[in-house]
């Protein structure tokens, strides 16, 4: 078992910095995702961890050994990837068995071991099968076979669902999901999509642009945000940005309003908020309420999208910005109708402009 | 309405036309040409009509014999002794104007066997050059295959990495084969010249002095692994690349799943590189040996099959009966021989690489 230790890390392929400087402390037997836009540096982080990119600066610590140059195999990972990366000439059983033959294992050991990952997986009756005969899903299960039977001592998952549609995508997330509390290795998971970060992690690393924006418990990142890009990113339709005028500040509350906005008081919980400036109000579609008598938004309806389950209103307001509203249920608001918003002021997060 | 494809017919059928006819008149009548003409006595030129005359031209080239001579024995039952070994009677004697032989008339002595006193056992050959001329082939077949396929394998490795200069390397290694093999011929024949040779220069610095000139090409014994190692340096780079272009088809994410795995370099070649080669190596192995047996620029410049016919091979043969001494008919006979072992060769490779794990 190991906990991981990032200090500092940077990555650099001549002039382009790519990792600018990260430090985050991984738990023994976390589940921790790495959350972010596509070139935000996340599968080079992994890939450094792994030992498949070298590391420019900084220190990294898996157990509590520095790993920065020890190749791959003396840092006691394993790691599946996006495109499964199985042997396409050997049979699953093969395929599994990989890194037990590797290291020159008896046939006993590897059968008892290969029959164990494949319960686990639920693959029994795939192990004499070729790749070429597997589906999606079946070869990152078998990827994640081959990973599992040397039981290491962290995983290392590299976006390992994005090849699979909607549905299988489902099903094998709540496998990986299963497969940790199975095992309490600790697992290390790279991904763009939000969804896989929350239901999945203990602990979401959001990066952007080579830097942490922000660490912490899914709930803290959907109800803490630090800032509007992790606000941004996290919960889906987005939050809507709303530019706002601050009128006052009294301790610990601003007073903002807009043209379409009627003054509300916000409580700070982040810096460079000043009377008389700008500020960015932030409103997540799920807490806007049509139905509220003390409306504060003013606006009319441009489009609705009706999902049965969900609709998903966009209003422009009278100021002439656009926002989503979304509703838990069915209803019908004709295109052109005057709606007035309301919303709980404990859930706005106001974020200097 | 006629559809595009059939109004462009015509235009079609004009632009392929030229290359049509080339094919035709330069491959395929001159393949059934050889076929036609080796079962006649045509010459290239000859005033006498042109007679069919069956499998003559291929006994004549493939007639083996095997003759078995007890020695000499005099009026009473006893071996007649000559220098303190048994006397045998002389293979001339059977072949030459024998009536009780006719069998073997006109056979010369290819080699022979089981000289242990009692008996001489010998194959004879309608045409002992012919016969030295396959095995000569094959012999090249043999060596060169494996030898170059797995240099190039060897290069291709080397090459398939990512280092600073490394397309100096790849252009060093690929240039012998764009060079024409008649230009590398005369080259190598200075190099290898057994008085000023480049070879001998070479060798004797190195061993200061030590190393006695060799006549490389001049010798029965080193002519020929002189035009095999000639050969092999010429077209390896030309293997190199097909082996590099499947090098590369390999998945990255392959070899860093076998890092992560623990694999060594030797298992990395052994799990990922070799068998993620398979349908490479068949091709390369295929075109090696048919490159092989059609060996002729390298003899004709560098030693025009000798010393003593101990570089003959079939093509240099077909040739040199063709056109030499203007004898057609068994340059064609000797042409469908070679076209029908390659073919034979091919298809044993084919089965034997076959993919056995296909459904």
């Amino acid at each position: 078992m190991a906990a991981i230790t990032l200090k500092g890390l940077k990555k650099s392929y001549g002039q382009a910095h790519v990792i600018k400087g990260v430090d985050i402390t991984i738990e023994d037997g976390e589940f921790v995702v790495f959350v972010g836009p596509s070139g935000c540096g996340k599968s080079t982080l992994l890939r450094m961890i792994a030992g498949l990119e070298d590391i420019s600066a900084g220190s990294l610590t898996i157990g509590d050994k520095v790993v920065n140059d020890l190749p791959p195999k003396d840092r006691g990972v394993a790691m599946v990837f996006q495109s499964y990366a199985i042997f396409p000439h050997m049979t699953v059983r093969e395929n599994v068995a990989f890194g037990l033959t590797i290291s020159g294992a008896s046939k006993e050991e590897k059968d008892a071991k290969v029959a164990e990952a494949a319960r686990i997986l639920q693959m029994e009756h795939l192990l004499d099968r070729r790749p070429s005969q597997l589906s999606g899903g079946q070869r990152q299960r078998v990827a994640i076979g081959r990973a599992i039977v040397r039981k290491p001592a962290v995983f290392l998952f590299d976006e390992p669902l994005s090849n699979l549609d909607a549905a299988l995508r489902m099903d094998m997330r709540m496998e990986i999901g299963k497969l940790h509390q199975q095992l309490g290795a600790t697992m290390i998971y790279v991904t763009h999509d939000q969804v896989e970060a929350m239901t999945l992690a203990d602990k979401i690393v959001v990066l952007k642009d080579g830097l942490v924006q922000q660490i912490g418990s899914p709930m803290d990142l959907y109800h803490r945000p630090d800032n509007v890009f992790v606000a941004g990113f996290l919960g889906s339709p987005s939050m809507n940005f709303l530019t706002v005028d601050v009128t006052e500040v009294s301790g610990t509350h601003a007073t903002v309003r807009n043209a379409a906005l009627d003054p509300t008081s916000i409580e700070i919980r982040h810096p460079g908020i000043v009377a008389g400036g700008k500020a960015k109000l932030g409103l997540r579609p799920q807490y806007l309420n049509p139905d509220d008598p003390a409306g504060r938004l003013h606006g009319r309806v441009a489009l609705t999208e009706r999902l049965g389950s969900e609709t998903v209103i966009e209003a422009t307001l009278t100021d002439g910005s656009n926002l989503i509203v979304a509703l838990a249920r069915d209803a019908h608001f004709p295109i052109g109708q005057d709606i007035s918003l309301g919303f709980d002021p404990d859930m706005a997060h106001l974020f200097a402009a | 309405m006629a559809s595009k494809f059939t109004v462009s017919n015509r235009s079609g059928w004009l632009m392929a036309g030229p290359s049509i006819a080339l094919i035709f008149g330069f491959i395929l009548l001159p393949f059934f040409f050889a076929f036609g003409l080796s079962f006649t006595n045509q010459r290239l030129i000859s005033p006498n009509p042109t007679e069919f005359t069956g499998f003559d031209n291929y006994r004549s080239l493939l007639g083996l014999g095997i003759l078995t001579l007890e020695p000499i024995k005099d009026a009473s039952g006893a071996i007649q002794m000559k220098d303190g070994a048994p006397e045998f009677p002389t293979v001339r004697s059977i072949t030459r104007n024998n009536p009780d032989y006719p069998q073997y008339a006109g056979m010369r002595e290819w080699f022979n066997f089981g000289t242990s006193g009692d008996s001489i056992t010998y194959v004879l050959a309608r045409d002992v050059v012919f016969m030295t001329a396959i095995v000569n082939t094959f012999l090249f077949v043999i060596i060169v295959a494996p030898l170059q396929g797995g240099l190039a394998l060897g290069l291709a490795l080397l090459i398939n990495q990512k280092l600073r200069g490394i397309n100096f390397f790849r252009t060093i290694y690929f240039m012998p084969v764009v060079v024409s093999i008649v230009v590398v011929a005369i080259l190598w024949r200075i190099i290898y010249d057994g008085n000023n040779g480049l070879l001998n220069n070479i060798l004797s610095a190195l061993t200061f002095g030590a190393f006695q000139p060799v006549n490389w090409l001049g010798e029965t014994s080193t002519a020929m692994g002189a035009v095999i190692a000639m050969s092999i340096w010429q077209a390896v780079g030309f293997h190199m690349v097909i082996w590099l272009s499947g090098l590369q088809t390999i998945s990255p994410t392959l070899y860093e799943a076998a890092a992560i795995e623990g694999a060594s370099k030797w298992q990395v070649f052994r799990y990922i590189t070799w068998p993620g080669l398979k349908n490479t190596a068949v091709l390369v192995f295929i075109v090696i040996t048919m490159q092989a047996f059609g060996l002729f620029s390298q003899i004709n410049v560098m030693t025009k099959g000798g010393p003593l016919d101990s570089t003959q091979t079939i093509v240099f043969q077909a040739i040199e009966r063709g056109y030499g001494k203007q004898d057609i008919s068994g340059g064609s006979a000797i042409s469908v021989i070679l076209f029908v072992i390659v073919l034979s060769v091919s298809l044993i490779q084919r089965w034997l690489t076959r993919d056995k794990g296909a459904k």
